[in-house]
């Protein structure tokens, strides 16, 4: 488009003149009616706009957005240049921002935040809840046009459409990632009344119930911080082995059911995080086959070992294992063929191959692996809260000091800090093995090769270690989810669909159909949702993958950064964070959908970024260009011309994040409220009370739903092709070389 | 396309320059590219010749200087606000689209009706001799069909100026050779402006009116191809623009122009270029070494190293007392074998002397 108009658009000051001076600045309490909206004839202060406020209420400090609207006037309607405009919008925009950021940070319910400003600008005798529909749109406008003000000045290489999407993203992540984590950090480095900061840290912090070393001389439990470390460490070691094996058998031999072991990457994702651990209670819990087993045959009880350490590293590994096959596969095959062809033609052996190429080769994938299943570990929260009795990590101590008897949020923000630190050092260890030494070579060249095949005794190995891992993998599930079907595990073996029944039951009343069972309003409100955060969390992340490989502009660097880093905080973190930071004003959001819909967005965004980074990459860029060249908006480039090339990115990013948000429980636990429960919740809450045969039911439910969207996924990827050639199908030519 | 003849624009760059944060992709440079010439960019990789295209298209921003298209300042405009169209190394066709859909894109992006667009797009695609081939998809083109659609794409708007960058690159060697000459054809016939990008100096040689040698982010020598191929500013053009042994030599007596030059026992007489007396640079092209027999006066001396029988020529790596030459002799048949003492003689043409 040729577009010589001037960079404001008046539409923009519409929306902030909505949000100052019709709509209700705040939240509404009593609720949402139509005539409410109409917050400038409002006779409450709590439901007028900015403007009613500052002039009828004597709210003063709702004078800054009107101040801003009126400064916005003048950019847009009163100024002619496109230079002299855009600065104008820029001064707006920022103005606007930055008012409603002070009045909100400054003044809460009940007066001034912080006593300072209490002693410098005399007492406040009220207050004001969060921000509403008015200020949030109020808040969007002025972030427009601060990004089309930018975008007038040459920034953004003068694209408004990507000034804006930038502008939108980093200013999500500062409110919804960044925001939270720093209130985190600000409780945990908060004193209580009548304590010294330095003391409360030294007893927060060094208290030996984080780092107690207690269990290596005594029978005492040590510290939470070293139970976590050593439980991510053991399980990431297994994993890492385990992962490693199945993917030499999976690329590198004959073995005939290779396909069916590529199915174990799929189900960590379609399960919900405690189905492992209730298989295990029922194998090896106390009323498990095999304890009921040993005390029939030899009267010998075997105890509780499984709850503990011994049962979550298991659970873990039973978890994680598919996670770590899923990397090591895709290391084992990116390994160029050539590389081991070389080898061989100069007279190696195949050990010696294997042992000084192929290994050598994949140490950095292995690391990888092994970091990558470090951080699940850590913030894992579904397996140690079943299975881990008085083994506590700090996943699950973060929950019971805000759930417990004694709520101690300081207590709590110290732990997710400590978390937060092991989560981060883990990231950026993991992102210098990547980013330093990667030998995963997968060229535009015609790569020819054959993948070849590894030693006698390592194949052996290989199999040994992981079939019969892959045949205990298999009897967890279906006893996990054969125990929906029995009346009483251990006790009562009586076949029966009671708690398919008690959760799922549906009658026939007066006015049609009566959803009795137990569990349909969770899934409903689980599906709907998960409904709504799928398609904004795929759009929200292809669009950032987008900005990142296709833009360039002042900050990218920082705005790839601070997404990265955003995913590597763990979810208990988050939902730490979320009720700390989301639960008083500015913005009041703790017991609505919102704030689980918000959560799910920014938690599996992740999904979205990744996938649309490698459909980005395997998309000549020159694409784009062309587009833009041939006059075609940035808008419409995007499109026309990206969108439908990036169709399998789009429903993987889309599946995913939907099956994400049905299968998440660490985050979602801390913000779930009496009308907005999750189906995760819903069923941890029925293990915590030993009823284990609904929660299975349940279960077994969700992992048939999510099989279905799996389906999806698999019917519209397929496998990644790398154009080279195929052991089954040696004719097979390169077809990119073919095409071109 | 309308066919009839239309005179392109003309583009002037004043001081522009590239700079990736201490790395300067181009430095400072002036530029005309006349309307309705074609001017090919020529340097190794890395010289800076694709990042000059890309600031005229518009892709890239300039760091200094401005760019005037037709008189109009583009420099803060738009790819898609500058009335330029560009043909992409890799064609950059739309693998989603058919052939004239990819050639209509442009023409609905300006706002035109599809129907009417289509129905241009497949005049342009007859114009590059695909008529027919409209609903196809890009990937059931072979490469030269698809290189036409790149072109057909960019000329349908009607650009002031159209670019090229390295768009033979991906082709075989015979038929970038025709492909060549139908886009030197294609642009003589409509008048547009076009300024090419490559690397490959007899491409450049074959299609220009004008070639921009670039050496290290910098230009070395603009002119006409024989200007280039005949009067190098200096070694590096000498030696780019096709192949040249670079030797040392003196002069000893300047007169009317002409320099008498010692290259040893050997005394040439060669343009002075305004270079005084003293040591100079002298650059010999492989064909204007003659081999004589040993005994032949006033010649420089040399030993056969190898001798390689190319069918229609022989070439040479001759030992001489100025150091090795390279030499092409167009007659084969009388292979010299390698240690056999010569004497070499130097036609008028393809011996010069360079600026360092």
């Amino acid at each position: 488009m040729r577009d010589h108009k001037l960079a404001g658009n008046p539409l923009l000051w519409f929306v902030a003149f909505l949000g100052v001076v019709i709509l209700p600045w705040h939240v509404l309490e009593d609720g949402f009616s139509l005539a409410r909206l109409v917050g400038i004839a409002a006779a409450k202060p709590d439901e007028a706009s900015a403007l009613a406020q500052a002039a009828r209420f004597d709210r003063w400090w709702l004078w800054g957005p009107v101040i801003a609207l009126a400064l916005a006037f003048h950019a847009v309607f009163l100024t002619r240049s496109r230079a002299t405009q855009g600065d104008a919008l820029i001064v707006a925009g920022f103005a606007g921002l930055s008012l409603i950021g002070a009045q909100g940070w400054m003044i809460g319910a009940r007066g001034w935040y912080y006593p300072l400003f209490e002693v410098v600008l005399g007492a406040l005798p009220m207050g004001q809840y969060g921000i509403g529909i008015g200020g949030a749109l109020a808040f969007l406008a002025f972030l427009l046009m601060l990004t089309n003000g930018l975008a007038a000045r040459g920034a953004f290489g003068g694209d408004r459409f990507v000034a804006s999407a930038v502008g939108v993203i980093a200013a999500s992540i500062l409110l919804f990632t960044i925001w939270p984590v720093a209130t985190i950090l600000g409780q945990a480095f908060q004193a209580p009344k009548g304590d010294t900061l330095a003391h409360a840290l030294a007893s927060r912090f060094m208290s030996a119930r984080i780092w107690g070393i207690a269990c290596l001389y005594s029978g005492a439990a040590c510290g939470v911080a070293w139970n976590t470390l050593a439980l991510a460490t053991a399980t990431a070691t297994a994993t890492t082995i385990l992962g490693l094996c199945f993917a030499l058998i999976v690329t590198r031999t004959s073995f005939p059911a290779k396909e069916w072991l590529r199915l174990l990457t799929v189900l960590p994702i379609i399960t919900p995080p405690f189905v492992i651990g209730l298989g295990l209670i029922l194998i090896f819990g106390r009323s498990g086959i095999i304890n009921q087993a040993f005390s029939a045959l030899f009267g010998v009880e075997l105890g509780r070992w499984i709850y503990g350490f011994n049962g979550v590293w298991l659970a873990q590994v039973f978890s994680f294992t598919p996670t770590a096959f899923l990397v090591l596969i895709g290391i084992v095959q990116g390994i160029s063929p050539s590389m081991e062809e070389a080898a061989l033609t100069l007279h190696a052996r195949p050990t010696r191959v294997f042992k000084a190429v192929t290994l050598p080769l994949m140490m950095p994938g292995l690391a990888n692996a092994f970091l990558v299943v470090f951080v699940e570990s850590l913030a894992d929260f579904g397996n140690p809260i079943i299975l881990g009795g008085s083994f506590g990590v700090l996943s699950t101590e973060i929950f019971f000091a805000v759930v417990g008897a004694q709520v101690d949020f300081g207590r709590a923000a110290t732990l997710a800090f400590i978390l937060l630190l092991f989560a981060l050092a883990a990231f950026f260890i993991q992102r210098s093995v990547i980013g330093k030494r990667s030998y995963v070579s997968v060229t535009g060249k015609g790569d020819t090769g054959l993948q070849q095949g590894i030693p006698d005794w390592v194949r052996r190995l290989a199999y040994s270690i992981a079939l019969p891992w892959a045949l205990l993998t298999m009897t967890v599930y279906a006893l996990a989810l054969a125990g929906g079907f029995v009346k009483v595990w251990g006790r009562d073996w009586t076949p029966t669909f009671s708690h398919f029944g008690r959760a799922f039951a549906i009658d026939w009343g007066a006015n049609g159909i009566v959803w009795a069972g137990g569990a349909w309003s969770s899934l409903f409100t689980t599906i709907k949702l998960a409904g709504i955060a799928a398609p904004l969390t795929a759009g929200i992340g292809l669009l950032a993958a987008w900005l990142l490989s296709r833009q360039r502009f002042a900050g990218r660097t920082a705005l790839e950064f601070a997404l990265m880093l955003s995913f590597c905080v763990p979810g208990t973190v988050i939902g730490v964070a979320y009720i700390l930071t989301f639960n008083i004003p500015p913005v009041e959001l703790t017991g609505t959908a919102l704030i689980l819909i918000i959560c799910f967005v920014f938690r599996n965004m992740p999904v979205g970024v990744r996938s649309g980074m490698a459909a980005m990459s395997q998309l000549d860029k020159s694409l784009d260009e062309a587009a833009v060249t041939l006059r075609a908006s940035t808008f419409r480039t995007l499109r026309v011309v990206v969108l439908p090339l990036l169709k399998p990115a789009i429903v993987t990013a889309l599946v995913y994040s939907f099956v994400r948000a049905m299968t998440t429980v660490s985050a979602v636990i801390f913000l779930v409220s009496a009308q907005h429960e999750m189906a995760t919740v819903f069923i941890i809450n029925r293990v915590i009370n030993g009823d284990y045969g609904l929660a299975i039911a349940y279960a077994a439910v969700l992992i048939v739903l999510m099989m279905a969207a799996v389906g999806l996924i698999q019917l519209a990827i397929g496998e990644r092709r790398l154009g080279r050639r195929q052991d089954t199908a040696p004719g097979e030519v390169n077809r990119r070389s073919a095409g071109a | 396309m309308t066919g009839e003849k239309k005179q392109g624009a003309e583009v002037r760059l004043e001081g522009v320059a590239k700079r990736y944060g201490k790395v300067m992709a181009v430095k400072p440079l002036d530029l005309v590219v006349a309307p309705g010439s074609l001017v090919t960019l020529l340097g190794p990789s890395g010289c800076g010749k694709t990042t000059l295209l890309r600031m005229i298209a518009g892709l890239e921003r300039v760091s200094e200087g401005r760019i005037l298209i037709g008189g109009g300042d583009v420099t803060d405009l738009s790819a898609g606000e500058r009335n330029v169209s560009m043909v992409f190394q890799s064609y950059a066709l739309f693998p989603h689209m058919s052939v004239r859909e990819n050639v209509a894109f442009g023409l609905v992006s300006e706002g035109m009706a599809k129907a009417q667009a289509h129905a241009k797009a497949e005049e342009a695609v007859a114009t590059v001799g695909l008529a027919g081939l409209g609903d196809r998809l890009p990937s059931e083109l072979s490469g030269g069909q698809q290189q036409r659609v790149a072109v057909a794409r960019a000329l349908v708007l009607e650009p002031d100026v159209l670019l090229f960058d390295e768009p033979l690159s991906n082709l075989d060697a015979r038929l970038r050779r025709s492909m060549r000459e139908e886009i030197r054809d294609l642009q003589k016939r409509l008048g547009v402006t076009v300024v090419y990008v490559t690397h490959d100096q007899s491409e450049a040689l074959a299609v220009s009116d004008t070639i921009v040698v670039m050496n290290a982010a910098e230009i070395a020598q603009v002119g006409t191809p024989r200007e280039l191929y005949e009067e190098p500013a200096n070694v590096f053009v000498a030696t780019f623009m096709g192949e040249a042994n670079h030797v040392r030599g003196t002069i000893e007596t300047v007169r009317d122009g002409m320099a008498q030059v010692r290259l040893d026992t050997a005394l040439i007489e060669m343009p002075a270029r305004e270079l005084g007396e003293g040591p100079v640079d002298v650059v010999i092209r492989p064909e204007a070494v003659r081999l004589q027999p040993e005994d032949e006066a006033n010649g420089l001396a040399a030993t056969v190293l190898t001798a390689t029988y190319m069918g229609a020529h022989a070439e040479y790596n001759l030992e001489t007392p100025v150091g090795r030459l390279f030499a092409v002799a167009p007659e084969a048949d009388a292979l010299r074998k390698p240690g056999d003492r010569i004497s070499l003689g130097f036609g008028r043409r393809g011996i010069m002397l360079v600026k360092p």
